[in-house]
């Protein structure tokens, strides 16, 4: 749809290299915009939202990715009522039952674990915590990664020194000795995961903002804007802002996938959320010394993190194809 | 271009003097005394107290403190571990040819398979092995590592039966003073029959479980790359010219092609010492990943805040180094 509306503006160049004086010029370009039906008919929101939609749709993976997410959101939101049994309900007399597949029975489909814990149900409150660590980690770090880097593209000078330095001494700790630090210093939970894991990943927001921001800064419609008398915070966040969105919800999008994994490792670590909650990286790190005896507790939460971060990952890709045609990988 | 190398090197200094105080703040934000870490609970008399305190330098001010801090770190001082009493830095020296060792093997592997790998996905571009490569890609970037580690031991070492669980070495049936630190180089230098085997054989999963991320990262870094340029003009050029296509590939379009792949591969430092954590915990690794997590569990604060600043003073520099190679391998940044 895009493309269609683009092919009216090389047509009012035409008169200029045909060598027409300038008076000609104007009525000739009214007359093309004019003849050209797409341009009248199609308002330009509504072929924005749909020329989004279908590229989007184009994309068998990212509608796909988009599915198992949204199944997948849908058992978190839903877990009381999904979810067989307690996720920390300890059944003494069900000890490490293989899954249904493998000689089990429905009542503990999954299994249970070295404890007695049903591994379904606590694979679907599982999703609770880790969409739950991804959603959060994103909309702290797209909020305090707006403001750091409008502020430093609009103040420039010490603000965007100091931020951006910080920003670059953050890039240098590689991601999980840095949440190993930010836990060890406010000691392991859910809440600490999620603080830990931000930090980490502040400075892709930061610096997006930032780049976007200054390279919108130099058009004119800012200018315009300015010279109307808008104030700065609304020329921020009212005018500027909105031009730099494409690109900070594709990295919103794929961010949740980079969230969840780094807080599974810190669970993993014993370093994230603490026991009894059923949270995918802390199910894996009990069940390591039940490799031989008990396949299925460990081979089970890692494919739940994988096949959510997977469908994460696919969607994210769409939506860039979609939304940002610059930033396609050919 | 020296005037950009020195202007480069000039910017890692705040990110130094940054690091030194963040590691210095974090460990006095740390819960706990450190001076009851090291006596434990049972009490401790007045004098003795202020004593530990003098000599552990706690009776300063905090910015003379800070200075102290960064003046050893400067003369390699980087404190002495609560647990063993030896000197953090030589620790690190210690265990650091293991991580070293583990990391250079996965990178091998990451390189030999996935610039390959991105190659044949580019030339056959929209094909089977196209998507293939691809949707292997996307599961080895999404991957939990510590879980295809413990799903690779499970299968290969447990149900195969086929490479060795955890560790470096069969410590039973070889032993050796370590010479250079690397297994690989050491166990050729013992002289013992089959030694050279068993560090490979245990060197295998590691590296493999440790390459996954930066393998799927530069297959597809190699392939987008070389798409853009096979579709430039002196490519087609070169193919007008009649020149067979694995002379077009392989020589004109690679070449150019593995610019951004080299930088890329250069900037996997910083994923491969995390995953390093990850990897060396799962397979008993004896290297400073395992050690950092270890010095945690322990309430080894100095070792962790000396660990960190080492790990990612090494992150910096070798960032430092692959953006000045970048910039003298490509010419067009240099002219420009």
């Amino acid at each position: 749809m895009a493309e269609e509306t683009a092919i009216g503006d090389p047509m009012p160049t035409a008169p200029e290299r045909l060598g027409l004086d300038p008076a000609s010029e104007g009525s000739l370009t009214a007359e093309v915009v004019t003849a050209d039906p797409i341009v009248e008919t199609v308002p330009p929101e509504v072929s924005a939202l749909r020329a989004f939609w279908s590229a989007f749709t184009e994309n068998r993976g990212a509608l796909l990715g988009l599915a198992v997410v949204v199944f997948i959101a849908l058992l978190a939101l839903f877990a009381p009522w999904v979810a067989p049994h307690s996720p920390i309900e300890q059944f003494r007399d069900h000890v490490q039952q293989p899954p249904v597949w493998a000689g089990g029975t429905w009542e503990f489909a999954f299994g249970t674990d070295a404890v007695g814990r049903d591994v379904l149900s606590r694979l679907i409150y599982g999703a609770r915590i880790s969409l739950g660590i991804g959603l959060s980690v994103m909309l702290v770090s797209v909020a305090v990664g707006i403001v750091l880097g409008l502020a430093s593209a609009f103040m420039r000078g010490v603000v965007e020194v100091v931020v951006m330095r910080i920003m670059d001494l953050v890039v240098a700790i590689p991601s999980l000795v840095l949440a190993i630090l930010v836990v060890a210093v406010l000691g392991p939970s859910l809440i600490n995961t999620i603080i830990a894991v931000t930090v980490v990943y502040l400075p892709r927001y930061v610096r997006l903002v930032r780049a976007s921001a200054l390279a919108e800064l130099s058009k004119e419609y800012v200018v315009a804007a300015q010279v109307a008398g808008v104030g700065r915070l609304r020329l921020m966040f009212v005018t500027v802002l909105p031009n730099c969105l494409a690109p900070l919800i594709v990295q919103a999008a794929l961010g949740i996938s980079d969230a969840i994994l780094e807080a599974a490792a810190l669970g993993f670590l014993g370093l994230g959320a603490q026991p009894p909650t059923p949270e995918w990286g802390a199910m894996l790190a009990d069940s390591r010394e039940f490799i031989r005896a008990a396949p299925w507790i460990v081979t089970l939460p890692g494919l739940a993190i994988l096949v959510t971060v997977v469908a994460i990952n696919l969607m994210g890709d769409g939506l860039r194809d979609a939304l940002d045609p610059k930033l396609r990988r050919s | 271009m020296l005037k950009f190398f020195i202007r480069r090197v000039a910017l890692t200094v705040p990110t130094f003097v940054a690091l030194m105080f963040v590691t210095f703040v974090a460990v006095r934000l740390v819960p706990g005394d450190p001076i009851e870490a090291r006596t434990g609970e049972r009490g401790i008399a007045p004098e003795r107290l202020a004593q530990l305190r003098h000599q552990l330098g706690l009776d300063q001010p905090v910015w003379k403190q800070f200075l102290d801090y960064a003046n050893g770190l400067i003369h390699g001082d980087f404190g002495v571990s609560i647990v063993t009493k030896t000197p953090v830095l030589h620790e690190f020296a210690t265990l650091f040819p293991a991580t070293l060792e583990l990391s250079i093997c996965a990178l091998i592997f990451a390189v030999v398979l996935g610039i390959p790998a991105g190659v044949i996905a580019a030339v056959k571009r929209g094909g089977i092995i196209d998507h293939a490569v691809m949707t292997v890609a996307l599961a080895g970037y999404s991957m939990p590592i510590f879980w295809w580690g413990l799903l690779l031991i499970m299968f290969m070492s447990e149900y195969l039966g086929l490479t060795p669980v955890s560790g470096r070495m069969d410590l039973i049936n070889y032993y050796f003073e370590p010479v250079t630190g690397f297994m690989l180089i050491d166990s050729l230098l013992s002289d013992q029959e089959g030694a050279f085997g068993a560090a490979v054989a245990h060197l295998i999963l590691p590296s493999i479980v440790l390459g996954t991320i930066p393998l799927a990262v530069i297959a597809r870094m190699t392939r987008s790359s070389m798409l853009e340029v096979l579709g430039e003009d002196y490519v087609r050029t070169a193919r007008a010219k009649g020149l067979s296509p694995l002379r077009v590939v392989g020589l004109h379009a690679l070449r150019n092609a593995l610019i951004p792949v080299v930088t890329v591969i250069g900037l996997q430092t910083g994923t491969l010492l995390a995953g390093a954590v990850l990897t060396e915990t799962i397979f008993a690794w004896p290297g400073v990943g395992k050690w950092l997590i270890e010095s945690i569990s322990r309430r080894d604060y100095p070792a962790l805040q000396g660990g960190i600043m080492l790990i990612s003073g090494i992150v910096i520099l070798v960032n430092l180094i692959v953006d000045m190679l970048y910039v003298a391998i490509n010419p067009r940044i240099r002219h420009g």
